[in-house]
């Protein structure tokens, strides 16, 4: 070690007559007396890792990530970069904001409720609904959070939740894995050229259903065109309807309230984030007649003994710490740094840089399936559907090979099918779109 | 010491106002301009405007009325608040690792070579097989962790229904024993502040599924009979699963792996002092013996002759989070670990656990059972804890855990982890004593330097207000 006063880890303050005397009131030699593990089940302290200099680890770190390719990605299908300003960095990497913990003692943690509470108050003029909560994991524990929420409103009537075939892998095996416990049933519908089959939804929905699932925009990046009607369906058989988006697209896209959504999920990462190897914010938004069920935690409004507005958590009998086995949720620790860096991108965005954000989103993914399509050998895109930031490209050589010369120019895209590719667009990559259209004629053949 | 906290007070009713009170412009949405038909856009929008400037000092000003780890101290129980070095997050910020999760693992050969490297780390200091970094938190670990114990029996026959929680564990146990579709059999504690040992064996049968155990337990004791309790729980085909909570008092001491732990999850944001972030992101990995490697979620990472290769495990229980995880906590878990390496690790839990002991004999409220480790329950006796706690806050200190775990009466779990030295733990004593020795109206004031005086939790409960939108 090379830093500090002490031989053990830097981050102990105590000098050596420190340690002594603290002992010594203590009445023992060595710290190792004050521990009661019986020797059968004591470890010698050998796990055989080294110590490193704080400058060493930076080093090896480094190297060892740069041992990712260097490649423009035009990557998305439920993970989204867009470009987060300097800012987002510098205020949430306040130490005041990083090195606190859940506010527990909310008289002297005003500061992180209001921006919990600012960001829950964000969720609902997006989703039009008025209950947010301060995070989820992801988009994918969201959804699961959700379909057993629908459960337990709707358990009398059913136990079986529909969503679209088109749904990601991982996103679906998060669902199964929270609903087998409960022994909820998923089952799926079909899709018409990208978008929610409402044909398919009306042969698949019943009794059995406590909740519909739908995305917008849909993973292969589609804008959905018939939310009411799936909406209503929902309603019709005394289901929900869950609907999935990310915090881009809600600026734009139908209000979720005005097609009916009773609980609105997905990804608000996408603003404050940045690429993050699939780290997340979930959202969480319902309406009020489903407060008492909703998981995780919730920041209000009271009043201190002066008589001003104060924060605090609040409806904690939801919760694992009081309501035990009972609880909506086990979810604890959650994402809220996470949701106060997309609330500080959100703010600085403002509603015109949002919305521009998102019809860029529109017009860009519109431009550069133009000019792919433009190329003999390709197609794009697949569906005749407006796109938001993505979409699917049919390729005449097997997608696998096309993928694979793309990253030989220095370009990653998704392969989706043995003829299909998906590429996404954000103000991250824009600037290499014209160079990703040239390699996508470069390697045709 | 004193402390007065930050405050910005606006008129008579609130501090500093709200995003939306600084400005809330609503503009309309589609039309004309817009690349999307009427139909499928919203109407309007309705968010504040405001320049960079009024942005940052918004959040400036709002930091500086939230307590944190490098204000002072805080000793939350059960919650290991350890500084979190800077380095780690210099080192998180690293652009080449800001990629894709669905990257081909050729081209991401960095980041699963870092997930890699965290995996035999983990293994390691638990005594683990192999490491899943896939949960993006402790409570999403249990859930794991169950998970694997249910599929594994599922693929054994073994028709099990139960699982056994002691009465003093974490209220995440329950909760996510229940998630899982098992039924929660509660054990009570021992006299000595342990598992009951008879009452234990009373509980397990050929319906146990899994015992859960956090060790030292909720109130720092060492489950001195651990042989024989998984001796117990594995004789009716049982499992045993470690809560990693309370692990930074073992670092390099004990191994969960070998006292006959069969699970465990890690609390990096706990043990590996990566930043709790005003309530997360943490990551709470899980490791398990070997039998139940193949039902790890999917996908592991594992080191070929062709480099770093992810592969699904044969019995794979699929995803518990829609990608690998909360990738930057796991960065700074790696980080942290490689400085402390062997050294370190033994000298964290050492002076966690002399900390704890050291405060614990400078308060003057009764600390029942012992010797304990890396935390104590402390007693308010006939005194309201929570009341104490919000005392506490006008000394530049934060109070520890009140009212919990519920065998100590008026309990305050307190846990000041290694980065305190003498000095501030003196702080934190005088900060016990002095609310213990006030007067109930005194306490009843309390707090009066903190930016907001005692909340009334009723209100807000009675009267849901969640958003701005409530408030105009």
């Amino acid at each position: 070690m090379t830093n500090g006063h002490t031989d053990g880890s830097p981050f102990a303050p105590h000098t050596d007559e420190e340690t002594a005397e603290m002992l010594d009131i203590l009445g023992v030699e060595q710290e190792a007396d004050l521990f009661d593990i019986p020797g059968d089940v004591a470890f010698d302290g050998k796990l055989g890792i080294d110590s490193r200099t704080e400058q060493e680890i930076r080093t090896e770190l480094s190297q060892l990530f740069g041992r990712n390719d260097e490649l423009v990605e035009f990557m998305g299908r439920g993970h989204y970069a867009h470009y987060v300003p300097s800012i987002v960095n510098h205020l949430s990497l306040r130490a005041e904001f990083l090195t606190s913990y859940t506010q527990y003692q909310p008289e002297i943690t005003q500061g992180f409720l209001q921006v919990l509470f600012e960001y829950q108050s964000m969720l609902v003029e997006l989703t039009g609904l008025p209950i947010a909560n301060c995070s989820m994991y992801d988009a994918a524990t969201s959804l699961a959070e959700a379909s057993l929420l629908a459960n337990r409103v709707r358990s009398t009537s059913g136990d079986t939740v529909l969503v679209p075939e088109q749904l990601r892998s991982g996103k679906r095996s998060v669902l199964e894995n929270y609903v087998a416990g409960v022994d909820m049933q998923i089952e799926t519908y079909a899709m018409d050229d990208g978008n929610a089959s409402i044909e398919d939804i009306q042969s698949v929905v019943g009794d059995k259903t406590v909740a519909i699932y739908a995305e917008n925009p849909t993973l292969r990046g589609t804008i959905e065109e018939s939310l009411s009607e799936i909406g209503a369906i929902a309603h019709e058989n005394d289901a929900l309807f869950i609907l999935g988006s990310d915090l881009v697209a809600l600026s734009l896209l139908q209000e979720p309230k005005s097609v009916g959504a009773d609980v609105v999920v997905g990804e608000a990462g996408v603003l404050g984030l940045g690429s993050s190897y699939g780290m997340g914010l979930g959202i969480f938004a319902t309406k009020e007649e489903f407060l008492r069920q909703v998981p995780g935690r919730l920041v209000g409004v009271s009043e201190d003994a002066d008589d001003r507005r104060a924060y605090t958590l609040t409806l904690q009998t939801r919760e694992q710490h009081i309501r035990k086995e009972r609880a909506t949720s086990n979810i604890c620790t959650n994402q809220a740094w996470v949701a106060l860096r997309t609330a500080i991108h959100t703010a600085w965005l403002g509603p015109d840089g949002l919305v521009s954000l998102a019809e860029d989103s529109v017009t860009n993914a519109a431009s550069l399936a133009s000019d792919i399509d433009e190329i003999s050998g390709y197609r794009a895109p697949v569906h005749d559907r407006h796109h938001f930031r993505e979409f699917v490209v049919r390729t005449d050589q097997p997608a696998t090979a096309i993928a694979s010369d793309l990253e030989a120019e220095g370009f990653a895209v998704h392969v989706v099918g043995e003829h299909e590719l998906q590429v996404c667009i954000t103000d991250v990559n824009v600037h290499a779109a014209d160079e990703l259209v040239a390699a996508f004629l470069e390697v045709r053949q | 010491m004193i402390y007065e906290q930050a405050r910005y007070t606006e008129g008579e009713d609130k501090h500093e106002p709200l995003l939306s009170e600084k400005d809330d412009t609503t503009i309309d949405v589609g039309g004309d301009d817009s690349p999307l038909p009427d139909s499928l856009t919203r109407d309007e929008l309705s968010l504040p405007a405001l320049s960079e400037p009024e942005i940052a000092r918004h959040y400036t000003r709002l930091s500086q009325m939230n307590w944190s780890i490098e204000s002072g101290p805080y000793p939350l129980g059960s919650c290991t608040m350890k500084y979190n070095p800077k380095f780690t997050e210099d080192i998180a910020a690293d652009p080449s690792a800001a990629i894709h999760p669905d990257r081909r693992a050729e081209t991401a050969q960095g980041n699963l070579g870092m997930l890699y490297g965290l995996q035999e780390f983990l293994g390691t200091i638990g005594g683990m097989d192999a490491v899943t970094l896939q949960p993006p938190a402790g409570a999403a670990g249990e859930f794991t962790g169950i998970l694997v114990a249910k599929a594994y029996h599922e693929a054994h026959g073994n028709d099990k229904s139960e699982v056994i929680i002691p009465a003093s564990a974490h209220g995440t146990n329950f909760a996510t024993a229940a998630m899982a579709g098992y039924e929660v059999v509660e054990l009570p504690s021992a006299e000595d502040g342990r598992v009951d040992v008879d009452a234990l064996e009373a509980a397990v049968s050929e319906d146990t599924a899994a015992l859960m155990l956090t060790n030292p337990n909720t109130v720092g004791l060492f489950e001195r009979d651990i042989v024989e309790i998984a001796e117990m729980v594995h004789d009716v085909g049982g499992l045993l699963y470690y809560d990693g909570a309370n692990l930074n008092a073992l670092l390099g001491r004990g191994r969960p792996g070998d006292m006959g732990f069969d699970i465990m999850h890690y609390n990096v944001h706990k043990t590996f002092a990566t930043p709790h972030g005003g309530g997360g992101p943490g990551a709470g990995p899980v490791g398990v013996v070997e039998k139940l490697a193949p039902y790890l979620p999917s996908p592991q990472v594992e080191q070929t002759d062709n480099g770093f290769e992810l592969f699904e495990p044969e019995q794979s229980i699929g995803k518990v989070h829609g990608f690998s995880g909360n990738w930057l906590v796991l960065i700074k878990a790696y980080a942290y670990i490689a400085r402390l390496g062997d050294e370190g690790l033994l000298d964290a839990s050492a002076k966690a656990v002399l900390n704890a002991n050291y405060l614990a004999s400078q308060i003057d409220l009764e600390v029942p059972y012992g010797p304990f480790h890396h935390e104590f329950a402390a007693t308010a006796g006939d005194r309201d804890a929570a009341d104490l706690a919000k005392r506490m806050l006008d000394f530049g200190v934060h109070p520890p855990t009140t009212k919990w775990p519920e065998m100590v009466p008026e309990a305050m779990l307190t846990e000041p982890t290694e980065i305190e030295n003498q000095a501030s733990l003196d702080d934190l004593a005088e900060a016990f004593n002095i609310a213990f020795g006030d007067s109930e109206d005194a306490i009843q004031q309390a707090p009066s330097r903190t930016t907001a005086k005692r909340i009334d939790q009723a209100s807000a409960a009675r009267n849901p207000r969640l958003s701005w939108h409530r408030l105009k």
